[in-house]
Order: C-alpha cells, then structure tokens, then sequence
C-alpha cells in the first residue's frame, strides 16, 4: 500500500533563473521513484526545467503558533525598510 | 458535486456567544479571508468535515477515470485517443493532488483508500452512469467537467490552504477537459444524422446527472450551512447548478441539439434560465449504491488495485535492497 512508502515534498523551477517552489507531495518507495512520479504528475505542461524531491519528514517547519515571537525582531526594526528615511526629492532617486 | 453527500458534525452554525475563544479567533481568520494551513488550531468539525469533503473529491476523481477508460482502446481516431489517455491521466493527478490535501489533516492514504475499495466511501453519483457509445465522451467532458469547473473554480476560494491550492492546479487543466468534450460534440453534431443522434442521444442522457452533480436542492441540504460559514464551502448547491444551466444551454443551442428539458426557459429580466429539477429520488438511489455501474466501478477498482499489488510490492523490494546497499 502506497502509505507504507515515505511523503516526498516535490520542488519545481518553473523556468531557468528562478528558485525551485514548493509543488505539491506525493508517497514513493525512494527518490528515483519520487522523481519519475513528481515528472509525470507534475510537470506534464512544460511546468518545469528541474525537480528536487525531498522527504517530507527531513524537514523541519516552524510553528504556526509561534507566529508572533518566531517573526517579532522583524516586525519591530522597520528601519531595515528604505521607505523608513524620507530623502528630500532635490537629491534625485536613492 | 464531487462531494454530495458530506455530513458535518454540528447541527446548525454557533453563534460567537456559543463559540469558544479559540473558535470564535478561527471564524475571524476564515471571516477575514485567511488561509488555514496544516499545523494551524482548528475546530474537530472543521477537520473532519474537510476529510470528507475533500476524501470523497478525491475518490470522484479516481473513479472518475473508470467511464472514460472504457473507451481508451475504441477511440476513433489516434489523435482522439492520444487525447482521452492524457486526459484520464489528468484525473488521476487531480486524485493525487487532493488525497495529498486529505493527507495534512492528519488521516494517512491508506484508511481513504481501504474505504474507497470497501466500499464506505462515497464519490460523486455521476460516474455511476454508464458510457456507451463515443458521443458519451464528448458529452462527459463537456458537461461532466463543465459542471465540476462550476464547482472546482468557486472552490479555489475555498480556507482551507492545501485543498484550495490542489484547486487551484486542477482548475488550471479542466479546461483542457471540457474544450477537448465540446470539441468531440461539435464533431458529432455536424456530422451524419446517425452521429448527430448520438449526440443528442448522450445529451439527453447525461443531461439530468450532470445536474445531480451539484447536490440536493438547497432547502434540502442538511449541513450546508456550517460548511458555508468555514468557508469548505463557498457556493450553494443550487447556485451552482443555476450557473452550470445559463452556461450550458447557450451551448446546446451553438451545437444545434435540443435541450432535454423542454420546460427550460430564459428569464429576460434575470438574465437565468428556469428548469426542471432531476429526479431527487433517483439521485438518492444512486448515492446508496443502486445506480446503473455502482458495482461495476467497485469491481473494476479493486481489480486493479489487486492486479498492481505486485508491482508495488516489487518497487518497495527495489527500494530496500538499495537503502541496503548504501548503508
Ligand atoms: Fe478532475
Ligand atoms: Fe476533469
């Protein structure tokens, strides 16, 4: 039963010069099996120019209800945002 | 639709004053348009409402491939088989995609598999009609994934993140379903009066099923309204029924066939058609198991599913000599 294989977490680059995204999953018995099912289920309309497969327990995830102190030191430094420093327009584009 | 029969858990919707915190935190996200993913806190209901709903889309999906399946080895023409075996292809993805959905919710394939062979599990009424000649093909694609597109793009807005995004993609290659269906209709339609009543013939046949597909009337419908306030939902089954008709009575009139209900009219002021309703009781009988192929389809899954068994043993076989090897 397919269960008895591993989830794969599948990765596509759309297109050369861009990053590998998040697809979709499927369960496959080892990775050359991953990758032949990942092509024909998810690639079948030129979707892709490359594959990674990745077993889904080999990654780990933040917690969503973490969400709030996970992400804090970013919310409160807006000053990493160029849009934080009001330049006078008489010094041209910054 | 695809799923017709999804019974919830509660009786009605809570009111804020029933709901917990936690509840009534999780109605505001869902109200505010947020996607609920995986690892969120979500309510039993929501959960176990969603595995169903999504579960039996999946099974639809899969058994969904039976009826056009029939036809792979008599299709007229390669190109025309070329054609159905990638479109039946596309069915089984669209199975993988949502029994991976099912999958987050913490229920392993497995369990919704041994339902479906077992026979607990339900799929959507319409693939227990059988297909008996091509024009029956060009009629499946045409009305039959016309109306789950109805379905299937209202759903995208759907809250829960992995069922919409599988939405998503499936609503991507749909179209490519119905066109390729519409496709073979205009063919027939335009061809010999013998074809032209073949047309028709499988027309006048799918026509009332197609309509089943979107569900029991409205006031019907026990455990909607839940459904629709989380957002598993997002359509009535009335609504989508009344804009599968406008859609699809144009496109009768375009092929030059006759509508089957001859009591559907155009409502200038409305812009909708009135039409007759299916017979509920025979959509009911199907759903219990008493349609024309209910069996049929059974045995024919669990036939493949025993006839792959060796070939899935052989792959894992494969798979731990190499894990051996590199150890
Ligand atoms: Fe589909
Ligand atoms: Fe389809």
């Amino acid at each position: 039963m397919a269960s008895d294989w591993p989830l794969w977490e599948i990765f596509i680059r759309g297109q050369y010069g861009l990053s590998h995204r998040h697809v979709g999953s499927l369960h496959a018995p080892d990775a050359e099996m991953a990758m032949l099912n990942a092509r024909d289920v998810y690639t079948r309309r030129n979707e892709g120019v490359s594959i990674w497969v990745v077993k889904s327990a080999d990654i780990t995830a933040s917690a969503p209800s973490r969400k709030g102190p996970m992400f804090d030191p970013s919310n409160d430094k807006t000053y990493r945002h160029p849009t934080f420093f009001d330049i006078p327009d008489d010094v041209g584009s910054m | 639709m695809y799923a017709q029969e999804v019974k919830s858990t509660g009786r009605g919707v809570k009111t804020p004053e029933e709901m917990s915190a936690q509840e009534r935190a999780f109605q505001a996200r869902i109200d505010a348009g947020e996607k609920i993913e995986p690892k969120d806190w979500m309510p039993e209901g929501y959960r176990k409402t969603l595995i169903r709903q999504i579960s039996q889309h999946a099974h639809s999906e899969v058994v969904g491939q039976l009826p056009e399946g029939n036809w792979i080895t008599r299709a007229p023409t390669l190109e025309r088989k070329a054609i159905l075996l990638a479109k039946v292809q596309d069915e089984a993805g669209h199975g993988l995609y949502l029994y991976s959905a099912a999958e987050t919710l913490g229920v392993s394939r497995e369990e919704l598999i041994t339902d479906l062979l077992a026979g607990r599990a339900k799929y959507s009424s319409i693939f227990n009609y059988p297909t008996l000649t091509w024009a029956d093909i060009g009629a499946v694609g045409w009305l039959v994934d016309g109306a789950a597109i109805v379905n299937q793009v209202a759903l995208q807005r759907t809250s829960y993140g992995p069922y919409s995004r599988a939405m998503i993609r499936i609503c991507k290659e749909e179209s490519f379903h119905a066109r390729q269906g519409f496709d073979i209709m205009m063919k027939m339609a335009n061809g010999t009066a013998a074809q032209k009543a073949m047309a028709q013939d499988a027309l006048n046949r799918l026509w009332w099923p197609a309509l089943m597909m979107f569900g029991p009337p409205d006031a019907e419908s026990v455990h909607s309204a839940q459904s629709m306030a989380w957002k598993i939902k997002v359509m009535t089954n009335d609504e989508g029924r009344q804009k599968f008709v406008d859609q699809t009575i144009p496109q009768i009139e375009y092929l030059g066939l006759e509508v089957p209900d001859c009591a559907a009219r155009l409502n200038p002021e409305t812009g909708h058609y009135s039409f007759t309703d299916p017979d509920w009781s025979e959509f009911f009988a199907v759903l219990k198991g008493n349609g024309p192929c209910n069996a049929d389809r059974m045995r024919a899954r669990n036939k493949a599913h025993d006839e792959g068994a060796w070939f899935r043993e052989g792959l894992l076989a494969h798979a731990e000599k190499h894990q051996q090897a590199a150890e």
